[in-house]
């Protein structure tokens, strides 16, 4: 069959079972959007306002279904503006393929109109990058583009494609086998002595007193919810997640402590202070994770799992380093432990845990006109049963979501974790109503992240996207703020945000939007927002200088955390000081 | 990095790890890339075709005491361009470097006298002016380091060298 290679990428994504592609046009990649005229029936094309939010949208499309997500864009400008969306799946260990438009091939190296370098740009910010300039190596290229992405530690693939290669004709064959000489999907370092391992981490297992588990993404990426949860009840042992580990375990688990790190509660920071075993299970040791390294978990024997084998001793050094699949592994693994209780140590991490109940926000009665911004978290989920797909964006709003929303799914709560890239949470909303249509999705966003991706808002009303959106808005670049408070003084620099009436600018769209100013205000909104069908926009205006509490300070030991002052109703007389 | 660290005071000598790779365009810009980006520091980097002519082979000195080279062999196996990578260093290998040595001539004696120490070295002059000569000398970095030392009174004008290459034994 003779087809062009323009014909030929959409046939690809056809073959790769790709749905939905999220783009914007513009001149290198003309060729394929004029194809897409034939293909729009098979494949739904997105148009975004912005090439970082298709980026952004097709990873949480990815981590919405667990299939590759696609961004397309053209040249030049269009490719360098998916560059941070690309950073934040490679971070986030996102299976994404890009495919861009590139000039004509006998203009590449000349400075042509909208000429970039886009593969050399985005060379250390993808898993592995393609410039293709025969029309010949296309229908190879995408089907590698496609398994390197999707295998191993998931990562985005960027496929930069000459003008005159997508006009071209070829015989096209649909490519069944990719066979690369240099990438396998686990890939340990030479020869791996599993038994032995296993056998190793076993012995560390029995015999250890107080253990913990740290559960990261990797337990998603291996489909190993359940091996995961067979392993934790036949051990005993509590689990600790990792931000984007959250939802490998139900969080109303008894043995799921919640996460850990630097806004991680109080008392599983403590408890993996004084462990005398850390399984380290599909995570890296992030230093948002660790605090300082000198003093972690110093007591500590470590078993680490992994699937990359870069990751094996980077941060923290393993006694029992593994690397492979987490299925297979648990596998392997559960079968051999004993069943197990630690009743002492438990009870200590529950002494913790009643402290850091008492330090808690939620414990205070406060007057109806007080509006906190976990409040709101806590209205949601109530309001939605916890049931509902999350995507937050990036800075306060996005630690009190993590602390006060209990996820019982994978992948409930979408956000940006290792880049911490502001401007994520309403295009990631795009991607995970497209993936999850069923599901009910909302953008939880601060004021400053929101105003970065208020152009999506008019995707949202041109795909007719029931998304409901929350702006947290304190005026503030919260957690900016809250460092230069903490840090530097309270020498604020600017963090003070003006911000447009957020309700006004939702009618502007033809979105629905409300405010609200009050505890009783703010459940109402919510309400009304639930019953309402169609996108949503509920600005909530929350008290301005609050903290997120606990936080381990840059630099700090986990346990050494900055911990709000037990609340005395009496101090609720003398303003709101206590909140700082 | 705290592994880092400790990983090379542990073992302070140099590591040479050998890269085998697909030979296709840009497999160098991600090799360097990656040393770039993970703060590696490399001692040297020779590349060259092989036997196989769809395949390059990379020889990259690591110096131990700044840079864990097991880090840098587990990021290297990453690449997708990477086939193969070994670390040589307690492998029985054997260890090439070639220089290039132009030497001032100030007076007729020291050509004579250069010529000498070339000899001792079992290497070549391979070229010869006026002023000057170039010596061309292969071993392992200590012989051309202390040929170095020795030229060093005639006046180094010029030096070249390529960087370890290494092959394992047997």
């Amino acid at each position: 069959m003779k087809l062009t290679g323009a014909q030929i990428i959409w046939e690809s994504l056809l073959q790769q079972g790709v749905e939905v592609v999220f783009g914007y046009p513009g001149g290198a990649i003309l060729p394929t959007y004029d194809a897409l005229v034939d293909y729009q029936d098979r494949i739904r094309h997105v148009l975004v306002r912005h090439e970082e939010n298709a980026a952004f949208a097709a990873d949480a499309y990815f981590r919405a279904t667990g299939k590759v997500g696609v961004c397309m864009a053209t040249s030049g400008p269009g490719a360098l503006n998916l560059v941070t969306g690309l950073a934040n799946a490679m971070m986030d260990s996102s299976a994404v393929v890009a495919i861009t438009g590139q000039v004509a091939s006998h203009l590449v190296g000349t400075d042509a109109f909208q000429e970039t370098d886009v593969t050399g740009v985005t060379l250390p910010i993808t898993k592995h990058n393609y410039l293709v300039m025969n029309v010949e190596e296309l229908p190879q290229v995408l089907a590698e583009a496609f398994y390197i992405a999707r295998t191993g530690r998931p990562g985005p693939v960027l496929v930069d494609i000459c003008k005159d290669v997508q006009q071209k004709m070829t015989d096209y064959e649909p490519i069944t086998e990719v066979k690369l000489r240099g990438y396998r999907a686990v890939k340990p370092m030479g020869k791996q002595n599993l038994p032995l391992l296993l056998q190793r981490a076993k012995e560390l297992i029995d015999n250890a007193r107080r253990p913990i588990i740290l559960a990261g993404q990797g337990i998603k990426h291996a489909n190993a919810h359940e091996e995961f949860r067979e392993f934790v009840e036949k051990s005993g042992i509590p689990v600790a997640t990792t931000l984007l580990g959250i939802g490998v375990l139900s969080e109303d688990h008894p043995l799921n402590l919640r996460m850990m790190g630097m806004h991680g509660e109080a008392y599983v920071n403590m408890a993996i202070a004084n462990a005398d075993l850390l399984i380290a299970l599909g995570m890296r040791f992030d230093d948002r994770v660790t605090g300082n390294l000198k003093t972690y978990a110093k007591n500590a024997r470590v078993i680490h799992v992994d699937i990359d084998p870069a990751e094996i001793n980077k941060n923290v050094p393993a006694d029992v380093g593994i690397v492979g699949n987490l299925k297979d592994v648990l596998r392997q693994l559960t079968p051999m432990i004993e069943k197990r209780s630690y009743p002492a140590w438990l009870e200590q991490i529950n002494e913790w845990r009643a402290d850091t109940q008492a330090h808690d926000i939620m414990q205070v009665e406060f007057p109806d006109h007080t509006l906190l911004a976990p409040h709101v978290m806590r209205m949601i989920w109530e309001e939605t049963n916890g049931e509902c797909t999350v995507c937050t964006d990036v800075g306060q709003h996005q630690m009190w979501e993590t602390q006060y929303f209990l996820h019982k799914r994978k992948n409930q709560l979408i956000t940006s974790g290792g880049l911490g890239a502001m401007g994520f949470g309403v295009p990631a909303a795009v991607g995970a109503k497209l993936g999850r249509p069923q599901d009910e999705v909302w953008a939880i966003v601060g004021d400053g992240g929101f105003q970065m991706s208020i152009p999506e808002l008019a995707t949202i009303v041109q795909e007719k996207l029931d998304i409901k959106i929350a702006v947290i808005n304190n005026n503030y670049l919260g957690m900016v703020r809250q460092w230069q408070e903490l840090m530097h003084n309270k020498r604020y620099s600017a963090v003070e945000m003006w911000t447009p009436d957020f309700v006004k600018l939702a009618e502007a769209y033809g979105i629905c939007g409300l405010r609200a100013r009050t505890r009783s205000e703010a459940r109402e909104a919510i309400r009304i927002a639930r019953e309402h069908e169609g996108p949503v926009l509920i600005e909530f205006q929350v008290e301005k200088e609050t903290n997120v509490f606990p936080m381990v300070q840059p630099g700090k030991s986990l346990n050494e955390m900055t911990r709000r002052p037990i609340i005395q109703p009496a101090a609720l007389g003398g303003g709101m000081d206590f909140l700082k | 990095m705290l592994i880092d660290r400790i990983e090379a005071q542990k073992n302070p000598t140099k590591h040479t790890l050998v890269a085998i790779v697909e030979n296709k365009p840009g497999v160098l810009t991600r090799v360097a890339s990656l040393m770039r980006r993970r703060n590696f520091n490399i001692e040297s980097l020779a590349v060259g075709t092989t036997e196989d002519p769809s395949i390059s082979r990379m020889t990259i000195v690591i110096d131990a005491s700044k840079t864990n080279a097991a880090l840098v062999e587990r990021n290297l196996y990453k690449l997708v361009n990477v086939i193969d990578v070994q670390d040589l260093t307690d492998v029985p290998s054997v260890v090439r470097e070639l220089a290039l040595i132009k030497v001032r001539i100030s007076d007729a004696q020291h050509r004579g006298e250069i010529k000498q120490i070339a000899d001792m070295f079992q290497s070549r002059v391979v070229d010869v002016a006026k002023d000057s000569c170039i010596i061309e000398v292969t071993g392992e970095e200590q012989k051309v380091d202390s040929m170095l030392r020795v030229l060093e009174d005639y006046g180094i004008l010029e030096v070249v060298r390529t960087g370890r290459i290494a092959m394992a034994r047997g």
